[in-house]
């Protein structure tokens, strides 16, 4: 069996006198959906942030083979880790296309129409501000951004965060149809019954711990997740 | 023909002005577009001004030479000084970047070779209304250029969301740094020409009063466009003219200008511009309704 994509061990993040992730240890397989679950204040989001070099992180990182602790966010994205930001942090001022081409990094313009394909609504939007999108079109947008940029694990951060149910469930196909093509995900959630029905291996997280592991099927059936993530 | 003759000859001076504040204007659109607040130009002028002026004066250097050494020169202090104060961001950007304007003005004050207090008299006038009308085309196209490339997007990324630019794969820093050196080279570019313009130049010319200014420039045309620093600049230049009849309260009348448009077009004077695009829209819209 070939080594994970990405090995994560022991990892901490620290804000000031604080610690918010206190050393966890996982792994994400290529082809697969890993997801992160657990409430807020976790430290789920900590955890995305140190992956993607956006806050100061101990302990190791291996994607791929290689150690990419403590390298700069613009380096990791080559290396092909991309976020898909909690809150969407799309650029409101810049239009729909503008927002696509960062993604795209200087590639032919022509790479935009696969965004297009997929997302038909972004193309007819192309040149609206981005700002004034819905927020799943937002999320859309995120998503095709971080698409662009040919991302070998995407990192999605609660994308369904302040989304309406109906539009939260089309978020949710998109990211199924996105693992049928065999994108490597990493995803964290709060809503987790949707999170451990898409993913492959799910870990549920407090305090900055994690404190459980098993197949997306394990965790939906276990009764302690099922009480307290799941509503009953 | 004969007026527009004497027209140039009585305001060749005021017209040199304004291509040259132009050029300072859009020095400082480079780091605004990328979302930094610097207020270093006005020193970055002073080590063009100075630069070309010496090496012209003392050395010998042919004048096109001595711009470009000086430009050169300021870029090399930019790289050094913005590697170390782009760890701040907004005033505390703005402050650092004043104190490095101090920092030369009392060096050109104490220097033996810069004439301390009384500056460089005697600058052969060279320059030609010409040579500062081609250097703002050639400027003016090329960051035009830029604007709709990578690079001018990365910038206005920076600008909106740094978090959010770098989890785009964008090297902030970088672009950050590169955005200063340039707007310093730019500055000391135009800041060569001026001393060519005006035979004398002394420390004074370039201190804080002197940074705002070309700060209000480019912040009263707008910073959305290319246009907006070249727009600003002009009318500002030209404002003190314009008002000329008003004699004594000329500078009030200038400053209720200003504090109207900053109130009333936050995003500047290009966006008036915009807002006569939108309107017609609004008016098609309304026809398609009816």
């Amino acid at each position: 069996m070939s080594p994970p994509l990405l090995e994560v061990e022991d990892l901490r993040v620290r804000y000031g006198a604080v610690e918010a992730v206190h050393g966890v240890s996982f792994a994400v397989n290529a082809g697969e959906v890993t997801t992160l679950i657990g409430a807020n204040g976790a430290g789920k989001s900590s955890t995305l942030a140190a992956l993607s070099g956006l806050v100061p992180a101990g302990g190791r990182i291996r994607f791929d083979g290689r150690d990419i602790a403590g390298a700069p966010p613009h380096a990791i994205v080559r290396a092909g880790i991309v976020q898909v930001p909690e809150g969407r942090e799309i650029l409101a001022q810049m239009t729909v296309e503008e927002n696509l081409l960062m993604g795209l990094r200087g590639r032919a313009r022509s790479d935009l129409d696969s965004a297009y394909e997929r997302f038909p609504i972004l193309g007819e939007r192309r040149a609206l501000l981005a700002g004034s999108l819905s927020g799943g079109e937002q999320q859309m947008l995120a998503i095709a951004r971080a698409l662009l940029a040919r991302p070998r694990l995407l990192l999605l951060d609660e994308p369904s965060l302040g989304l309406a149910p109906l539009i939260v469930k089309r978020v949710f196909d998109t990211l199924a149809d996105l693992r049928r093509q065999g994108i490597t995900m990493l995803l964290v959630e709060q809503n987790a019954l949707r999170a451990l029905r898409l993913a492959d291996r799910a870990y549920v997280m407090e305090l900055g711990k994690l404190v459980m592991r098993g197949t997306g099927q394990d965790l939906l059936g276990d009764e302690g997740v099922a009480r307290t993530y799941l509503g009953g | 023909m004969d007026a527009i003759v004497d027209f140039f000859r009585v305001y060749q001076t005021t017209i040199g002005v304004i291509g040259i504040n132009a050029l300072l204007a859009l020095s400082v659109w480079v780091t605004l577009y990328a979302g930094q607040l610097t207020l270093g130009n006005a020193a970055f002028m002073a080590v063009g001004a100075y630069g070309a002026a010496l090496l012209g004066m003392r050395v010998g250097v042919p004048f096109p030479v001595g711009l470009a050494l000086g430009a050169l020169l300021s870029a090399a202090l930019a790289l050094p000084l913005g590697l170390a104060v782009f760890r701040l961001r907004g005033v505390y950007l703005a402050i650092a970047t004043i104190g490095f304007g101090e920092v030369v003005r009392v060096v050109l004050l104490t220097l033996p070779f810069t004439g301390k207090a009384l500056g460089l008299n005697g600058i052969p006038p060279v320059t030609e209304l010409w040579h500062i009308y081609l250097s703002l085309a050639a400027v003016a196209y090329v960051l035009w250029r830029v604007q709709g490339s990578t690079v001018g997007r990365a910038w206005a990324a920076i600008r909106e969301d740094e978090i959010a630019a770098a989890s785009q794969g964008i090297a902030v820093r970088r672009y950050k740094l590169a955005a200063f050196v340039a707007g310093a080279a730019l500055a000391a570019w135009a800041g060569g020409l001026s001393a060519h313009l005006n035979f004398s130049i002394e420390p004074g010319d370039f201190g804080f009063t002197r940074a705002v200014q070309i700060l209000v420039f480019a912040v009263v045309g707008g910073t959305p466009s290319v246009a907006g620093p070249i727009f600003g600049a002009t009318l500002l230049t030209a404002l003190p003219e314009v008002l000329r009849p008003l004699k004594e309260y000329r500078d009030i009348f200038a400053g209720l200008i200003l504090m109207g448009v900053i109130i009333y077009l936050p995003r500047g004077l290009v966006t008036l511009a915009e807002l006569r695009k939108t309107r017609r829209l609004q008016e098609i819209g309304a026809a398609d309704v009816a």
